[in-house]
């Protein structure tokens, strides 16, 4: 339980934009603050990535900002959870009051993203790994999921559920991608063109423009505002491994003791999440996360997302916004799920809303499978 | 193929690779076996001591992956992508032949000869 809250929440505009990321940045940093009843002059905090080598003291020049406090940690999609977790802390101790938490690309519009990734030459992967020819981060995830079905006999079906339920709830959800585009089925997943197996193009996050931002503040000064605050209650984290070969054991993450220490900072177990949205850069991503956070024992997540639990309406409202497979997914989508996490939590999320949804977890990851970090977010009704 | 030269802790790794030898870096002290090679050990944090000492080049699939897109213009595909298990406890990436592989699979070390004379490893039935 923390004295903070997230008290604005809004996305720039989604999909193929146009726009350069500042001006996408622009948008989901003044929207946010709309949404709070807040403007930029009560903004001294910042903390963004992506924009640049100096991310956040970019974006701060460019709003017309020179900020009490930044906070520009480079963990790919874990990083907004972790900026909620640092941004708490010094709204806590009182070296900053107003903070936004912000992401947005182009990546869509400037077709900037490579299936090899970025090759960094002074680091060991480039001379250990990246001679060999790895889809980075896919090939990764791919060899996680086959390590998965193999410890544990699950399938290709079974995994590719993850990704029919998101696009059910992207039906729901007018802002995704794939509103609009119709059901999506297992056979549709199997059979779309293999990248790196078990995993095919339908495992794969979308290439989105996007973005979005959130504000927090003192839940003192929350109460004044807009909406009903949205309490931070925990946060937790943990960065594994940046190559292909330090992890002992693919199939378990660093979201398990990311989750364990946010959940009993927070006071609760999964059994009292309303909502949860976990990073789904691929289906398996999803699937070892939900596992790892305690949502099930070892080995049986893709059992728990059969028979459409995880589907509209369903026991475990997963990834509500339809996720980076179906809504939306710009690189970097921790900020994304906590915008959902909110929208839900205040009742807001239109068609695809949980009834009486009182807590929500977001939990981001990086790269491939490297930093894990977890919020808890709830309301009082 | 392009592979990055050597820096000042790798050179005798890549070094040993011109004579198709496969060696790992092993800490004097604690004995412990690492890769990639690192100024220090991460067992016991010692940054003397650490040479590089030969391997027995055998391992098992820890995981794999067929990749049918390629990373970059020009690659052919498809490839197998697998982590290998040494037997003295690292896991490597290496690339593997053909797609008919299952985890678990033996595996031993072989040499593909670069231009620059060092040799990269690639495992193999
Ligand atoms: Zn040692």
């Amino acid at each position: 339980m923390t004295g903070v809250a997230i008290v604005g929440a809004a996305e720039c505009d989604l999909g193929s934009t146009g726009k350069s990321t500042l001006t996408l940045q622009t948008q989901a940093v003044t929207r946010a603050l709309a949404d709070a009843g807040l403007t930029l002059a009560d903004v001294d905090g910042l903390a963004t990535t992506g924009v640049s080598r100096f991310s956040t003291t970019q974006l701060a020049e460019y709003l017309g900002l020179e900020p009490r406090w930044v906070d520009s940690t480079f963990v790919g999609g874990s990083a907004a959870e972790m900026m909620v977790a640092r941004a708490t802390q010094a709204i806590e101790a009182g070296q900053v009051s107003t903070v936004v938490i912000s992401f947005a690309s182009n990546q869509r519009s400037a077709r900037s993203r490579s299936l090899g990734g970025v090759v960094e030459e002074h680091t060991p992967e480039a001379q250990f790994e990246t001679p060999y020819g790895p889809l980075y981060p896919l090939s990764y995830y791919a060899m996680a999921a086959q390590q998965y079905f193999h410890r544990y006999g699950g399938t290709r079906e079974k995994l590719a559920e993850i990704a029919v339920a998101a696009r059910e709830w992207a039906l729901l959800n007018p802002a995704a991608f794939r509103y609009g585009a119709g059901p999506l089925t297992v056979d549709d997943v199997l059979a779309a063109p293999m990248v790196s197996s078990p995993l095919t193009v339908a495992d794969c996050c979308l290439v989105t423009d996007g973005g979005g931002a959130v504000v927090l503040t003192a839940l003192d000064r929350a109460r004044d505002l807009r909406h009903p605050p949205v309490r931070v209650l925990g946060y937790g984290e943990r960065s594994t491994n940046t190559s292909m070969t330090a992890v002992e054991d693919l199939t378990v993450t660093g979201a398990r003791e990311s989750g364990r220490e946010a959940f009993a900072r927070a006071g609760i177990t999964p059994a009292d999440v309303d909502v949860l949205e976990v990073y789904d850069s691929f289906t398996i991503t999803a699937a070892l996360s939900i596992e790892a956070l305690g949502f099930c024992g070892p080995g049986e997540v893709l059992d728990l997302v059969q028979d459409g639990r995880i589907r509209p309406g369903g026991g475990l409202a997963l990834n509500t916004s339809g996720g980076g497979l179906s809504y939306c997914h710009p690189g970097q989508f921790g900020v994304l799920l906590l915008v959902e996490a909110v929208r839900q939590l205040r009742g807001e999320a239109g068609a695809r809303q949980v009834p009486d949804a009182r807590v929500a977890v977001a939990h981001g990851t990086g790269g491939i499978l490297s930093t894990h970090a977890t919020v808890v977010l709830g309301v009082r009704r | 193929m392009n592979v990055p030269p050597p820096d000042d802790v790798t050179a005798g790794w890549w070094d040993a690779t011109r004579e198709h030898r496969y060696t790992l870096q092993t800490c004097g002290s604690c004995g412990h076996v690492q890769h990639p090679p690192r100024a220090l050990c991460t067992a016991c944090s010692s940054t003397v001591d650490l040479g590089f000492v030969g391997a027995s080049g055998g391992g098992v699939v820890d995981a794999f992956t067929v990749v049918h897109r390629a990373p970059a213009p020009g690659v052919a595909v498809p490839y197998t992508i697998a982590r290998i298990r040494l037997a003295e406890g690292p896991i490597v990436l290496s690339t593997l032949d053909g797609e008919d592989w299952r985890i678990g699979a033996p595996v031993r070390v072989g040499w593909l000869d670069l231009d620059d004379g060092r040799a990269l490893p690639v495992f193999h039935r």
